[in-house]
């Protein structure tokens, strides 16, 4: 996926303007806060099994080579091709040559985030292959164009009723609905289609079991059973990161990551797919393949951004991110939004190529608290911030400015002189009123709030006078 | 260099891997992979009636439909009246081990096969269930075809009360002891399908079932 990270203020500033975007985004919002808040109550150690998921997920991203080569010998154990691609071309590359060597025209998808960052879909039409996405969110967004995802979880979380329903009436030729299941409906009916002719089935992959050499999905619409059961060749598309040891762990992980994500006590599929079909079954896959994809996170792996591996994509981060909130995901610019996206991002598509993100946060701490395997967003948010500092990739005028003041700063009585001039000329600024409207140098920030004014003296001044009138009074 | 050797060579790399730090970190996978403790588990009571009880409520959480039975025998004609009551079509595609049911004798039809795209009504069993969250384990076999709890628009499933176990871990020690390996699918189901991508409102009937009814069997 092309990355448009770097006109984050544009398209933030555009998506403020959105009146509908602005009224989904306030729909949804609150479904997804308190419907978690309901859930996480029926776990009696909620605290206890976060640290539980975190330590399952440490355990193999400490030794992630040896996990990785283990979950693969018990994957082609079991029958499956296991294949590894650096990047998103070589994804592309490896799908398409899988299909043309099973002579498939057609391809069925349930959600992969991953086949989002390689761009997937555009390479398989380029090679003459037909991409159906199959999650009903997905789904409106392929027959809109291509549109983007805005939320790892509910991807069409932007789109009001009015849109889908003007969406399938001009794609499908069929009368305007206006009811959400008569839409639900048209559109599985249109997709069953796709799934008993497709020849291959394509997944992400939640989980990969290394006990078993399994890949664990999560759905709800079925879709992802039916990918996975339907078309003869099924291929997983998944990060390195994803591998867990063992059955026990990924229950502990599915008490978490549907209560995170939708607030869910489970979700209504859960699938663990081992291998392929057996000669005398009747459904199931003849071919299964694996693709373990790097695309930037062997370099994250013991470094300091390594915990960001620990990510489980429940989307609680961005569900409870007051910027997000607000500006919903396109603004983020790529694949990820939210808290997630802004760490993910500039390591995955390099820190150059969203230099706005990491200070797309309030550091307000809301997604680590969410965070069901204890990710310390802010931490991690505040390390890119130094990171791009240290690296001279912030605008000139911040870095000189940075300078200027550390030049000052240093200096106690040229300190005191400019602290002491600039709180009158706050003062002064702010006139009769306690606060000030318009403060140049800051006009953006002041466009959307007012700058409480200063009193005209300085902490300093007002400590001196304090000690002053103190020692006169002793003296009486 | 391949792609494989290239990824895993940056991540050995990363992690200072030399020959006795992998020795140790061996040793720590083997421990991890033969760990069969479970992580923190909510509180369950576990006597029979208790885990059916609970079963009950949370698979109607799920907006499944339940009856409850006093034996097998009796499946058929419970059947016929569900779908009776929901105005359903009498024929059915089943699992081979419920086919020896006298269905015929309750009005209804029903097929031992894989299930097709025409099929509207899949009567199913389970591997097991799960009592925390009301879910159905399904394993795929020859005789239990996956399609079959997944293509009809009703799905039926009919449930031992004596195998409905308190958490999913359980159903992961039943399914190492009575199948030794993982089958080709395990799905654990909870309920019909659903989305909720149009403005965040549940719909039920996605891609999946649009309504899934339990029949828990005692005897």
């Amino acid at each position: 996926m092309e990355i448009k990270s770097m006109r984050f203020k544009a398209n933030a500033e555009a998506s403020l303007a959105n009146v509908v975007l602005q009224g989904n985004l306030k729909n949804a919002k609150g479904k997804f806060v308190t419907k978690r808040a309901e859930a996480i109550k029926e776990l009696d150690d909620f605290e206890g099994t976060r640290d539980a998921a975190m330590a399952i997920r440490n355990k193999v991203i400490d030794n992630l080579d040896l996990w990785l080569e283990r979950f693969e010998a018990r994957a082609q154990e079991t029958g499956a091709h296991v294949k590894w691609a650096k990047d998103g071309a070589e994804v592309c590359r490896l799908v398409t040559e899988i299909a043309r060597a099973h002579g498939v025209t057609k391809v069925t998808k349930s959600k992969s985030m991953l086949s989002e960052e390689a761009g997937l879909n555009q390479a398989l039409e380029a090679a003459g292959i037909q991409p159906v996405e199959t999650d009903l969110g997905e789904y409106i967004l392929q027959v809109n164009d291509n549109e983007p995802p805005s939320h790892i979880i509910a991807p069409a979380v932007h789109k009001s009723l009015d849109d889908v329903a003007d969406l399938f009436h001009k794609v499908h030729g069929t009368p305007r609905k206006t009811e959400i299941p008569a839409l639900t409906r048209e559109a599985r009916e249109v997709l069953r289609g796709h799934f008993l002719s497709a020849e291959m089935g394509l997944s992400g992959g939640n989980f990969l079991v290394a006990e078993t050499g399994s890949v664990a999905l999560v759905t709800n619409e079925g879709n992802g059973r039916m990918v996975t059961t339907m078309p003869r060749v099924h291929v997983v598309i998944t990060g390195i990161e994803k591998v867990i040891p063992t059955l026990e762990d990924l229950s502990t992980l599915m008490r978490l990551l549907p209560r995170s994500a939708t607030g869910q006590s489970i979700s209504n599929y859960f699938s663990i797919l081992t291998g392929v079909k057996k000669p005398d079954e009747h459904d199931g896959p003849e071919h299964l393949y694996f693709i373990l994809v790097d695309s930037g996170r062997a370099d994250v792996v013991g470094g300091e951004f390594h915990e960001m591996l620990r990510c489980i994509r429940c989307g609680a981060c961005m569900n409870h991110c007051p910027v997000y909130q607000t500006i919903g995901g396109h603004a983020y610019g790529w694949v990820y939004p939210g808290p997630m996206g802004s760490v993910l991002t500039p390591l995955y598509a390099g820190i150059g190529n969203a230099i706005d993100l990491p200070h797309a946060a309030t550091l307000c701490n809301q997604c680590g608290v969410v965070c069901p395997v204890k990710i310390p967003l802010p931490e991690l948010l505040r390390k890119l911030r130094e990171k791009q500092t240290e690296g001279g990739m912030r605008p000139l005028a911040e870095r000189i400015g940075l300078r200027l003041w550390a030049w000052v700063a240093m200096r106690p009585r040229l300190y005191a002189l400019g602290a002491a001039v600039g709180a009158r000329y706050l003062k002064w600024l702010a006139g009769e009123g306690r606060s000030i409207r318009v403060l140049p140098a800051a006009t953006e920030w002041t466009r959307g709030r007012d700058f409480p004014a200063s009193q005209g003296r300085t902490f300093r001044e007002m400590y001196a006078a304090r000690r002053k009138a103190a020692a006169q009074e002793a003296r009486q | 260099m391949s792609s494989r050797e290239d990824i895993l060579g940056r991540v050995r790399a990363a992690l200072h891997r030399n020959a006795g730090n992998a020795a140790e970190a061996r040793a720590v996978m083997a421990d991890a992979l033969a760990d069969r403790r479970p992580g923190p588990q909510p509180d369950i009571d576990n006597a029979p009636q208790a885990l059916l009880q609970r079963f009950r409520i949370k698979s109607e959480q799920a907006s499944s439909t339940v009856e409850v039975l006093a034996d097998e025998s009796q499946v058929p004609a419970a059947v016929a009246r569900y779908l009776g009551a929901m105005k359903l079509p009498t024929s059915a595609v089943v699992w081979a081990s419920l086919v020896g049911l006298d269905w015929a004798g309750a009005g209804l039809k029903v097929e031992a096969r894989g299930a097709v795209d025409a099929d509207l009504v899949g009567i199913t069993g389970c591997f097991c269930a799960v009592a925390e969250t009301g879910t159905l384990m399904m394993t795929s076999s020859p005789g239990t075809p996956a399609a079959v709890s997944l293509l009809p628009e009703t799905h039926i499933a009919v449930v031992r009360a004596s195998r409905i176990v308190p958490y999913m871990e359980d159903a992961w020690n039943l399914a190492r002891a009575e199948l030794g390996s993982l089958p080709r699918a395990v799905n654990f189901i909870s309920g019909p399908s659903r989305t909720g991508d149009i403005e965040q409102t549940i719909v039920l009937g996605a891609h999946g079932p649009y309504r899934v009814h339990l029949v828990i069997v005692e005897g």
